[in-house]
């Protein structure tokens, strides 16, 4: 480049040219720098941007409590303390859920949410049903689909009994895109 | 003095050039016809944004975008800060305001045929900017952070699950992490208070640009089309031969419509005032009825009525092809006519477009698919349903109220309207047929098979196959004619032949 500026005055003898090879040089030098420190701030602020993007969140054991709680052959509200949670979230940190005793060490957890849009489905005792006040999906006692538009059963956690304590996976909210089990 | 006064204003006209500013923006010539009422939604919809501008920064002094804490902020607001309430009012009668108006903006523009050459960038712009305005909406009632919200926002992670691929990492994006919690609200706080209204800003410089560089549409004349070859020449005829300024004379219905939004927002905040949060984002608290804003109430309906196999596609697909088919209308329908006295199908559109959203959005607040979950225990039975039934089909009243039949099912309007009304199911369906149905469901019922006894099933179904107008007969099975059930007996039998 400076080999090429230095003999092109020679060429054509004029000054003006020389200048204006270095003002294009010092333009490609100009732009190729900020090239690279846009790329050095914004990569990592797109990243910033887009970490929840990125990051995996896998699901975590969380306690309900003894499984005295939960009388066998009864369907109860219980909640959780969301292990992502931060310490501003307030109410919003606990989440609900649905615990089924069917008998003995067998249960049934089911989240909240109605597998069509998500909103929180209440549980009929007297006609043994889950229905969404919604768009109207009702779900069976065992969390299969009863009637309205939603697309499957009941989204539900992954259980374990351990010293008499129930416990549970959990920490996302389940879509269709990820419905946990 | 005058002569001093006037040498300031001059030098700082001679620094800031602003008489040429004011030349080539407000001064700018418009053809007279533009100064009709029916263009003054334009200028409505900014006055509107830049209200929403203002009250939205006073009311950023008080508010926190904490889920733990916006909900006291809001309180305090409304309850303390003196004149909280009135910044509170004015904010959300103003974005319903600006809703409005902006889509009476766009359908005048669209009747006016103004979108055709050669403004359609100032269509797209304009577009662009209805998206950004819904999502303003959207997101400012987010800002609320009450059940609605909580569950609102809930519906739109819920929709993003249903993207294929990469469903799971868009619901995580928006919702900025696993679950709905602060992060949510900040990064909704952040859409609205710096984002979408940036957005709006640079498009409406947009927006404006094009009308000062192509002009504001002329009152469109049944019969005259645009053609591209001749439309720049004589747009600059109208300009020379019949154009003002549109400061002062072209402004003064802008300005009277202006202060008749203003009056009409100051109104609604004095009467209705603005709107509370219905209660704080607790999810375990699910005695809720979760409900948008009114401006998405239509979509809220359109998510309960589509097919089942339709659901997912135009949910996604829907925003989509409706934008896309927005921003090619400029392209496709590019010169001709533009009166609306002689675009029947421009007329025909805007009207089926307000009948579909107006009753989308009745079906929305009704929700009638929605069953009434307290209907049970609250919904009276009337005396003439009671009266006159044997003590059997008394016990099939308390099966149909103890067993939540009258969340999805009123008796002559009073309950559930999901499913259909009980007044008189006796004319209709036949003691088997209503067996048959209450054990199997089916057609949206759930089976009710292993629920209820024999005892109960017969019980509730002789008590149904009493609802129905005195006099009337219990219906009869048509398979079989000539042969009256069993409690229908005592009725002349049918004469022979009769079909």
């Amino acid at each position: 480049m400076n080999t090429d500026s230095n003999k092109e005055p020679e060429k054509c003898g004029c000054e003006g040219k020389e200048k204006s090879n270095r003002r294009d040089f010092l333009l490609k030098v100009g732009l190729g720098l900020n090239a690279v420190a846009a790329a050095m701030v914004g990569i990592p602020v797109i990243g910033y941007a887009l970490s929840s993007f990125l990051q995996k969140y896998p699901l975590k054991p969380i306690s309900l409590g003894p499984v005295s709680k939960f009388p066998e052959g009864t369907t109860r509200l219980a909640s959780y303390h969301n292990p992502y949670s931060r310490k501003w979230d307030g109410d919003t940190a606990e989440i609900p859920c649905w615990v089924r005793h069917i008998s003995n060490n067998d249960f049934q957890v089911f989240a909240i949410n109605c597998t069509h849009l998500g909103c929180p489905v209440r549980w009929f005792d007297q006609s043994k049903l889950f229905m969404c006040p919604c768009h109207g999906g009702a779900f069976y006692q065992d969390g299969t689909h009863a009637s309205g538009p939603p697309p499957r059963p009941l989204y539900t956690y992954e259980w374990w009994v351990e010293n008499d304590e129930l416990f549970l996976k959990g920490g996302i909210l389940p879509t269709l895109a990820d419905p946990m089990v | 003095m005058i002569g001093i006064f006037r040498n300031v204003c001059l030098w700082v006209d001679d620094r800031l050039h602003v008489s040429k500013l004011f030349a080539a923006t407000a001064g700018h010539h418009v053809p007279k016809s533009s100064g009709s009422w029916f263009y003054v939604f334009g200028s409505a919809t900014l006055l509107c944004f830049v209200l929403q501008v203002v009250t939205g920064i006073l009311l950023a002094f008080v508010y926190v975008p904490s889920a733990s804490q916006s909900y006291e902020t809001l309180m305090a607001l409304s309850y303390e800060q003196p004149l909280g309430w009135f910044l509170r009012g004015m904010h959300y009668w103003g974005s319903n305001f600006m809703v409005a108006i902006m889509f009476l903006h766009m359908t005048q523009v669209f009747l006016f045929g103004a979108y055709k050459y050669p403004r359609e960038v100032t269509w797209i712009s304009g577009c662009i900017l209805m998206i950004l305005t819904l999502g303003l909406a959207f997101t400012g009632q987010v800002m609320r952070f009450d059940e609605d919200a909580y569950w609102g926002t809930g519906i739109g992670a819920a929709i993003m699950g249903r993207v294929p691929f990469i469903g799971q990492e868009l619901v995580h994006l928006m919702l900025g992490g696993p679950i709905i919690n602060s992060d949510t609200l900040s990064r909704f706080f952040a859409l609205h208070v710096f984002i979408l209204p940036g957005s709006v800003i640079a498009l409406i410089s947009l927006h404006l640009r094009m009308v000062l560089t192509k002009g504001i549409n002329e009152y469109p004349k049944p019969g005259h089309l645009v053609r591209r070859e001749t439309y720049d020449q004589e747009y600059a005829a109208i300009i020379k031969k019949e154009g003002v300024p549109f400061f002062p004379k072209a402004i003064s219905k802008d300005l009277i419509a202006a202060s008749i939004v203003i009056f009409g927002i100051l109104f609604c905040t004095a009467v209705f005032g603005p709107k509370m949060p219905n209660g704080p984002a607790d999810p375990t608290q699910i005695v809720t009825v979760p409900r948008p804003d009114f401006f998405f109430l239509w979509i809220f309906a359109v998510a309960a009525l589509l097919p089942d196999y339709t659901e997912t596609f135009l949910l996604l697909a829907g925003g989509p092809v409706i934008l896309l088919i927005l921003f090619a209308l400029p392209f496709v329908n590019n010169t001709g006519e533009k009166s609306w006295r002689r675009r029947p199908v421009a007329v025909i559109t805007v009207i089926l477009a307000y009948v579909v959203l107006g009753i989308l959005t009745y079906l929305g607040h009704t929700s009638p698919w929605s069953p009434d979950m307290g209907a049970w225990t609250s919904a009276i039975t009337e005396k003439s349903r009671v009266t006159g039934r044997s003590p059997f089909e008394l016990q099939g009243l308390v099966v149909l109220q103890n067993k939540q039949c009258r969340n999805c099912h009123a008796i002559e309007g009073v309950g559930g309207q999901r499913g259909p009304d009980l007044a008189n199911i006796g004319t209709r369906l036949t003691r088997d047929q209503l067996i048959r149905q209450v054990i199997q469901g089916g057609g949206n019922m759930p089976a009710y098979g292993n629920k209820l006894s024999p005892y109960e099933v017969d019980a509730l179904v002789a008590y149904m196959v009493s609802l129905r107008p005195e006099g009337q007969p219990p219906a009869r099975n048509s398979t079989v004619p000539g042969v009256p059930p069993k409690d229908q007996a005592a009725l002349p039998p049918k004469p022979q032949g009769e079909s």
